[in-house]
């Protein structure tokens, strides 16, 4: 009996978090679309409910309807498991960020580390259902997004290098409450610049969509799927894309923190800082995705690889010998 | 304790069944995903016992990085040609010693390392930091990696290197007519030099010579 009450209580705090999630990708869906359109002087969804805000969850009862086509020399069980990995790992990864001091699902230890190896798994989902589709565009588009999320995957560790040096602990909420009195993108504004463009490439945005890239590939490795399975692939994308803005302003911009400490400001709930700046870094991903041309392929490696590696790495040379110089090194 | 045994129960039932399935499985790709899945179950067994660094580390080096090369490399394999070879023929079972030998040696090794830890308790207690104390792992094993087994952390570094280098050279070769981009002088280049303006006199043309 006590471990039902427990498996319940776990599952209604699951619910909490997963809920708010699974709507916000719906409606950061939407926002995406309307401020492409809005840098294009277009409209955009503006039909479906006010301002078109039910667009996505039209989209969603289109794709459920929609029946599932499997292809006749497609490998059946990987083919049907990608989409679910990838919803799924961007998913979980959500346990472990902190909304506020005491509003977080899995308080572990290694917090960083955890968000790291989730979105280093995946890539799984992609290279699955690239090979399982059993056809020419999504086996080259999972094979190119398999090389690109690998390799910004180095450059995203060096910088989390980086801000832990700061902090001394691989707890989200350290890290948020050892930016108490400046946040870490002022004196680490370069690794700031580096872990955004990063992300944008880890999540597969444009510029650097190549693994989709229409004009070459059709859709990379999501040619072959269709109905609930694609609109799994979609969601978990742009889940995967709210979870790196989180990261990008808990490591960076201070989490929950206000701005500045002022009374005015402490009667804001602190989810409510967290939010807004997740926002603020999803507006910032959207107006890149249509201001900016697709990069070409050894372009990005190039970037990742030759210009991001090597200047992380001088950064967290410098990092560790300023801190070391005035000793400001966290002591555990 | 109910619920802890469960858990290690089932991640131990997982591992080990896609341990045998690795080998077992005809497709090499399912044998990959049935190796991710070990490394998973794997690394979720060290999080039981409260070494949450080793676990991720796992994870983030195994799964995330060693496992997608493998991947890469088994899916370029032609898998209908191996069927042929290698299971269905009975006569290139020459490898099956050479595997028994180096699995017999693996075993006996892991005989002698548990053996000691049973029988030489003291071991253990040679470190500077008692493992029971309140830091958290990762800040242990960090105190004793980075100072007193320093030299061969970075041995083990120079290691990989060396190996990362030799695989390099062993596959370099130079290409013929290969078209290189050079990135500096296509983003320096300027309107006059790409686009020519010419006057075209009627019935002759222009030559275009690239």
């Amino acid at each position: 009996m006590e471990y039902i009450n427990l498996l319940f209580s776990e599952i209604y705090k699951i619910l909490y978090v997963l809920i708010p999630v699974l709507i916000s990708v719906a409606m950061i869906v939407w926002l995406d679309r309307r401020i492409w359109a809005f840098v294009q002087k277009r409209r955009g969804p503006n039909v479906v409910g006010p301002f078109g805000l039910f667009q996505t969850l039209a989209d969603a009862l289109k794709y459920i309807f929609k029946e599932i086509i499997i292809p006749a020399s497609s490998n059946k069980v990987i083919f049907i498991l990608a989409p679910i990995v990838t919803m799924t790992l961007a998913l979980i990864a959500w346990a472990v960020i902190p909304f506020s001091e005491n509003y977080v699902l899995a308080d572990i230890n290694v917090g960083i580390l955890y968000i790291f190896a989730i979105s280093s798994l995946g890539v799984y989902g992609i290279i699955m259902g690239g090979w399982a589709s059993n056809s020419k565009y999504p086996f080259l588009g999972s094979i190119r997004s398999a090389a690109q999320m690998v390799s910004y995957e180095v450059s995203i560790g060096v910088i989390i290098i980086n801000v832990l040096l700061c902090v001394g602990s691989l707890n989200l909420s350290d890290i948020v409450l050892a930016q108490e009195k400046i946040w870490f993108v002022i004196p680490l504004f370069p690794m700031f610049v580096i872990f955004f463009i990063s992300s944008l490439a880890e999540t597969n945005r444009p510029p650097f969509d190549l693994p989709e890239a229409e004009a070459e590939l059709v859709a990379g490795y999501q040619t072959e799927y269709s109905g609930m399975m694609y609109a799994m692939f979609w969601l978990g994308e742009y889940a995967n894309i709210l979870l790196m803005c989180a990261l990008g302003s808990i490591l960076f911009l201070g989490g929950w923190l206000a701005p500045i400490d002022t009374p005015l400001f402490e009667m804001v709930p602190p989810p409510a800082w967290l939010i807004l700046k997740i926002l603020f870094l999803f507006v910032l991903f959207a107006l890149i995705k249509a201001i900016v041309p697709r990069y070409r392929y050894d372009q990005l490696m190039r970037l990742g690889w030759k210009v991001f590696l090597p200047f992380s790495l001088i950064w967290v040379v410098l990092t560790s010998g300023y801190l070391l110089y005035f000793d400001l090194l966290p002591v555990y | 304790m109910l619920a802890h045994a469960i858990f290690f129960y089932f991640f131990s039932f997982v591992a080990i069944i896609s341990a045998i399935m690795v080998t077992v499985s005809k497709n090499t790709v399912h044998s990959v995903f049935f190796l991710i899945l070990d490394f998973i179950s794997i690394s979720c067994l060290f999080i039981m016992i409260g070494a949450e660094f080793l676990g991720m580390i796992m994870l983030i080096v195994y799964v995330g990085a060693v496992a997608v090369l493998f991947l890469f490399v088994v899916m370029m394999l032609n898998v209908a040609q191996q069927k042929n070879q290698w299971f269905k023929s009975t006569d290139t079972s020459t490898h099956i010693p050479i595997g028994l030998i180096v699995s017999a040696i693996i075993f006996f090794e892991l005989i002698i390392v548990i053996g000691g830890w049973k029988y030489k308790p003291d071991i253990i207690k040679n470190f500077s930091n008692s493992l029971t104390s309140n830091s958290t792992n990762t800040h242990t094993i960090g105190s004793v990696l980075y100072t007193e087994y320093i030299h061969l952390f970075q041995i083990s570094g120079m290691i990989l290197l060396v190996a990362m280098i030799g695989a390099i050279v062993l596959t370099f070769r130079k290409r013929e007519g290969v078209k290189r981009q050079n990135y500096f002088s296509q983003i320096s280049r300027e309107k006059n030099q790409g686009v020519e303006l010419v006057e075209v006199k009627s019935n002759e043309g222009v030559k275009i010579d690239v």
